[in-house]
């Protein structure tokens, strides 16, 4: 009987960095099955293989796409209890968390958010107050239902491949739900996630308007684009970007803060980050507290020359 | 007769991000001494008020309800949304609530709005600017087996219907849903008023009902630390970041910066 279930929603031709992540986790906590939303690809399906799946579950319907989450938690939780998991694993992105927290309803079992890692006894350790305290955590229910924050676990195949089977799940009528009626793609950036990136560099009022060297070396360095909320409310970037307190909490491995004065909605959103550099020319801002490697001079300056130094040693 | 409105808006005293945050005592529960009415939640609020408005507001019937769950102090939380314009407050306030995580906290608001009756949304903010696990509307909305609508950017209601639209970070959605529902909204949404003179009087005349849990009929067992179905066995004060190396800019930090960047191994 599988232990864990994970679920993974519209893997496409390759596995997201973070589904991998929650593949090893469910490994190391005893292995299990994916609940898969979506198209199985020769390629996914041969990825589940590699990281040691025990069966790949999949609706019944293809209509969950049409509505929002109520369904989708309905199809998990039939799935959990089908193969009888005691762990349900979840992405850490708002859908997910929102699933997870519908789940939680559904299967009589304690949510726990934005885990970081997970003990073999099943404790989970999270950082709360952002990033003030991290705590130990417990479901006390015989379920419980997690959601892992991207970039704490090393994805790792395992060490024999299995050859998972694939079963049906009947979805549950949901009695109402809400109904998507339109769905317009945005332009994909080309960048990678900002929650899931290993690096963000984030541009705040001191850019004034201008993000181009904040994108240059983003673009340099392989990064997310970030941003505080003043830059995100004065209309220079899109809403999306915003790191804060209000906007997206992130903890890459590099944070790059450039014209952010670093005042605490800011700080609340990347003060987990591994390593911060700061660059502004206000020597009093708070940035610099929190910052391993700190500049005081102009964005305008800083940048462009760190960009092109980057590019002629990467050749 | 153009439909009225029964809107309950879920208000959370937070503590003010402005000053260090803690956790203490039994259960690692946050600190709520310097608590303010969380930020997130006036946008809730500023669209309930003009969905109200737009109908005629209270005069025609419209109800904006602030309910807010917790201690004493919750009711400030209250108090500033009837100084907004909510039409009434209720504090949800029982010791048997101490300690409560998402599962109980939606146990206990679900069955309050169910108290209340009649009511065709509930709206929140989009998520809580302490706990941000964000899980309690969605377990409220599965609890009454309404559904919901998170990040709403928009919102108009017609016809017993709702229209929502939001944007995620690949695509944006319309929404469609029959109400009662649940609606979380983001700080796209509208502009929070900020309470004038008049709003201020006017909130003084309005009235606070308590309820306890016997009135919403949940047995104490149920929520805090005793019907939670999760715990917190520690918890851990991080060290504070310290500064690191700071330098000022003589024509060369960029070069500098990449030099840091190399010798960390992050190029």
């Amino acid at each position: 009987m599988a232990k864990v279930l994970v679920f993974i929603d519209h893997p496409g031709a390759s596995l997201k960095k973070s589904s991998l992540e929650l593949l090893t986790l469910a490994r190391s906590l005893g292995g299990g099955a994916v609940a898969l939303n979506g198209d199985l690809s020769d390629s996914a399906a041969a990825t589940f293989a590699e990281y040691g799946v025990e069966a790949v579950l999949r609706p019944a319907t293809d209509t969950l796409d049409d509505f929002l989450v109520a369904p989708k938690a309905a199809y998990l939780a039939a799935a959990a209890e089908s193969t009888g998991a005691g762990i349900v694993l979840l992405d850490n992105s708002p859908e997910g968390k929102e699933i997870a927290a519908r789940l939680g309803i559904r299967l009589n079992a304690g949510v726990i958010t934005d885990v970081v890692a997970v003990d073999p006894d099943g404790t989970a350790h999270k950082s709360v107050l952002a990033g003030s305290y991290t705590t130990a955590c417990r479901a006390t229910t015989p379920v419980s239902v997690l959601t892992l924050k991207a970039n704490n676990v090393t994805p790792e195949p395992a060490g024999a491949a299995t050859s998972p089977e694939t079963a049906t799940v009947e979805v549950p009528a949901v009695a109402v739900a809400a109904r998507i009626t339109a769905r317009e793609q945005k332009v994909a950036s080309g960048r990678p996630d900002l929650t899931d990136a290993r690096i963000v560099v984030a541009g705040g009022r001191g850019m004034d308007g201008d993000f181009g060297p904040v994108e240059d070396l983003a673009d340099a360095l392989g990064a997310a684009v970030g941003a505080s909320r003043a830059a995100t409310d004065a209309g220079w970037i899109s809403h999306d970007a915003q790191v804060g307190q209000t906007g997206k909490t992130v903890s890459p491995q590099l944070y790059i803060s450039a014209g952010i004065s670093g005042a605490i909605q800011q700080k609340a959103g990347m003060q987990t980050s591994k390593v911060i550099v700061a660059i502004n020319k206000d020597a009093e801002s708070p940035v610099f507290e929190i910052a391993d490697f700190g500049i005081i001079g102009d964005v305008f300056d800083v940048l462009p020359q760190a960009t092109a130094e980057i590019k002629k040693r990467k050749g | 007769m153009e439909e009225t409105l029964k809107i309950v808006v879920l208000v959370k005293h937070v503590p003010d991000a402005q000053f260090d945050r803690h956790l203490n005592g039994e259960g690692n529960t946050a600190d709520r001494d310097e608590s303010i009415l969380s930020e997130l939640d006036e946008y809730a609020l500023e669209a309930a008020l003009q969905l109200a408005e737009a109908r005629g507001g209270s005069k025609a019937g419209n109800q904006v309800i602030a309910l807010s769950m917790g201690p004493a102090g919750a009711v400030n939380a209250v108090k500033k949304s009837l100084q907004m314009g909510a039409t009434e407050g209720v504090h949800l306030t029982d010791d048997a609530l101490a300690g409560s995580d998402a599962a109980a906290t939606s146990l206990a608001l679900a069955a309050a709005v169910r108290h209340l009756g009649g009511v065709d949304l509930v709206i929140t903010g989009m998520a809580s600017t302490d706990g941000e696990t964000s899980l309690v509307p969605a377990q409220l909305a599965e609890r009454l087996g309404l559904p919901q609508v998170t990040f709403a950017s928009t919102l108009e209601v017609d016809g017993g219907r709702l229209t929502a639209r939001r944007d995620a970070d690949t695509s944006s959605e319309t929404v469609e849903a029959p109400l009662p529902a649940v609606v979380s909204v983001t700080d796209q949404i509208n502009e929070p008023r900020y309470p004038n003179f008049k709003g201020i009087i006017a909130a003084k005349r309005k009235s606070i009902s308590t309820l306890s849990l016997a009135d919403i009929g949940v047995d104490p067992a149920q929520v805090g630390f005793a019907g939670s179905w999760t715990t917190v066995a520690s918890a851990e004060q991080r060290p504070p970041r310290t500064a690191g190396t700071i330098i000022t800019d003589e024509g060369d930090a960029g070069i500098k910066l990449v030099d840091f960047l190399a010798a960390q191994k992050l190029l």
